[in-house]
């Protein structure tokens, strides 16, 4: 087991390498010349070459990468252009906001869409599993920025029970967090209802149900253990989508986290806190990827640690 | 020669109806009713599309600030946005700029991405892992994350909007395509090509693209969905279409600064991308019913 965990890091390691590559580069396409931008408009040639050199931009491009790898793994991210407060500082003060709404969010997808999910399965074609399938399927198509709106027309403005936006209290994080979940509720309900369905007509299942095991201990005892296995690996991808969800939904609800931070640095040109979360949001995606397939691996005995020849 | 007579008969019936993978998905699709509806909601949209400068009852982007914020009415049957323009009108011109970018970046996206899922799974090695990992790079930026740093870099603006969309569908085509080729590149009609002496490109293109096209059609369908959720999502970010373009997310970012006085301004516009993106989904997911019936999730 620690083996195989040690070699999925060890793969990861060129798709990051290629992550940090890839956003060096984003940023080094951007019109505009950062050091004319430093300069100021009534700069002297002289001076816009002073300042590049100052600033390392004179350097051929793979030395600036590994000097800008290197200050990345000492910790250093930069200074803002906006605010010139390192970068780290910036974005450290928004994590929480982010990981508390994509905690909440998942939180209510897992319990939304797994009921949905079982219950469609075991009430296989009646009204209630094509009730809760014509709605996970519309909480898929529907845009979650609109739904924010909604949502907030309708709690925020008319009825008065949450307030519209900002963060504080647990309240603010109830139509954010409702928000950034339905998508991914809609999916596991989706996911789980097929994987449970499957399950249902395996041989053990009957077996169970004729030797007498009450439905409930049948579904919870042996059906549920296996058929949750592919939505673990669902739900985990999903995690990693309300990251990029989170990006909208707080530009809805003006909820100062990452995701916002990432929208205003880019209105700003702030490029220097735009690499952080984008490095940032790549790093915890594949992480969470990694978590998911050691957990899988962990859940399902079949998959072997071994290494395949 | 009794049994042969019988039989006739049903030979000349199968002869008559030639009956191929395509037909026969044809005829499972239109007996799909979810996805008959997405079918029929992406004419109306094409149609709307096509014929919005025609029908539509007022000019989306002339402004008439005598008739700001009014509610749908039997004149503007969404209602005005706060430049008095009719949200109607720019909702069906929407639809023309909505579709624009689902197709082109679509079509993007799947060009470059079937080319390099061609060429990886076709030569494997080094080629086929040079590409499929800059694929897993491009694919370690969760959803819509890819699309926003090429907004970020390349800049705001329609078109920049279609490109991004582009990338960011790529590696779906490039990863199905590949997939597909390295089972289909076992089988005996390859071993069969070659031996005519049929050079490489060939081989891909007449022999191995065929094969997977059914996969294709249903991932851009359905990638059509995601292309004009995630376009009209970069609008609504500001970092798409601008004003004063009719495009459904920046219209809907207007919307938002109105959502007391006039929450109608935010509604029909985000109607209009949900019907859009219900459309091509139930399609999609029918289309991957009736090509293959295996593939059902």
């Amino acid at each position: 087991m620690f083996q195989y965990i040690l070699r999925r890091l060890i793969g990861l390691a060129p798709t990051l390498f290629g992550v940090t590559v890839l956003i060096f580069l984003l940023l080094k396409v951007v019109p505009g010349d950062p050091a004319r931008m430093v300069a100021g408009p009534d700069a002297t040639l002289e001076d816009i070459a002073l300042i590049r050199a100052e600033l390392g931009l004179d350097r051929p491009l793979w030395v600036q990468y590994v000097s800008w790898i290197g200050d990345l793994l000492r910790g250093d991210l930069g200074t803002s252009t906006r605010t010139y407060n390192p970068v780290s500082y910036e974005v450290g003060l928004r994590i929480p906001a982010t990981l508390e709404l994509t905690a909440i969010s998942i939180v209510i997808a897992v319990i939304v869409g797994l009921a949905a999910g079982v219950i469609a399965a075991i009430r296989r074609n009646s009204w209630i599993d094509y009730t809760s399938m014509v709605v996970a399927l519309l909480g898929i198509c529907t845009p979650s920025f609109w739904l924010g709106l909604m949502l907030m027309l309708v709690f925020a403005v008319w009825l008065g029970w949450f307030p519209t936006s900002g963060r504080g209290s647990w309240e603010h994080l109830i139509l954010p967090g409702i928000t950034l979940g339905v998508g991914a509720a809609a999916i596991i309900a989706r996911v789980t209802r097929s994987s449970m369905l499957e399950v249902l007509n395996q041989d053990y299942i009957r077996t169970a149900s004729a030797k007498g095991l009450s439905e409930r201990a049948t579904i919870l005892g042996h059906a549920m253990k296996n058929a949750l296995i592919p939505v673990v690996t669902i739900i985990g991808l999903q995690f990693g989508y309300l990251l990029a969800g989170a990006v909208i939904t707080e530009s809805v609800f003006a909820y100062p986290g990452m995701g916002r931070l990432l929208v205003e640095s880019i209105g700003f040109r702030d490029f220097p806190v735009v690499q952080a979360i984008l490095l940032i949001f790549a790093l915890q995606f594949a992480l969470i990827n990694l978590a998911i397939d050691i957990l899988y691996a962990y859940l399902d005995p079949r998959i072997s640690y071994e290494s395949r020849r | 020669m009794k049994a042969a007579a019988d039989m006739a008969p049903a030979l000349a019936v199968d002869r008559s109806r030639p009956r191929s993978l395509w037909s026969d998905a044809w005829a499972r699709l239109l007996k799909n009713r979810a996805a008959v509806f997405g079918g029929v909601l992406v004419i109306v949209l094409i149609l709307a599309a096509l014929t919005a400068p025609l029908i539509a009852p007022f000019d989306p982007i002339k402004q008439d600030l005598r008739s700001s914020l009014q509610p749908p009415s039997p004149t503007h049957f969404f209602g005005t946005d706060v430049h008095g323009r009719d949200i109607f009108s720019r909702v069906l011109h929407g639809a023309a700029i909505s579709l624009r970018i689902g197709a082109l970046g679509t079509l993007i996206g799947a060009t470059i991405g079937i080319t390099l899922g061609l060429i990886s799974g076709f030569y494997g090695g080094l080629t086929d892992t040079l590409i499929m990992r800059v694929m897993d790079v491009l694919l370690a930026f969760p959803g819509l994350l890819l699309a926003i740093a090429i907004v970020a870099a390349i800049g705001p603006g329609l078109e920049n909007v279609i490109i991004a969309v582009g990338v960011f569908s790529m590696p779906e085509f490039a990863r199905l395509v590949r997939g597909s080729i390295l089972s289909a590149k076992q089988q005996e009609f390859m071993l069969a090509a070659r031996v005519v002496g049929a050079r490489d490109v060939r081989l891909m293109t007449q022999h191995l693209l065929p094969n997977v096209l059914a996969p294709i059609l249903v991932l851009a369908t359905l990638r059509i969905a995601t292309a004009i959720l995630t376009a009209a999502s970069l609008s609504f970010l500001g970092l798409g279409a601008q004003p004063p373009t009719p495009e459904w997310g920046a219209m809907l970012s207007d919307g938002r600064e109105y959502l007391m006085l006039a929450p109608h301004v935010a509604t029909f516009p985000g109607l209009a991308i949900l019907v859009t993106v219900l459309g091509f989904n139930l399609l999609g997911d029918g289309l991957r019913d009736a090509l293959d019936p295996r593939l059902r999730v």
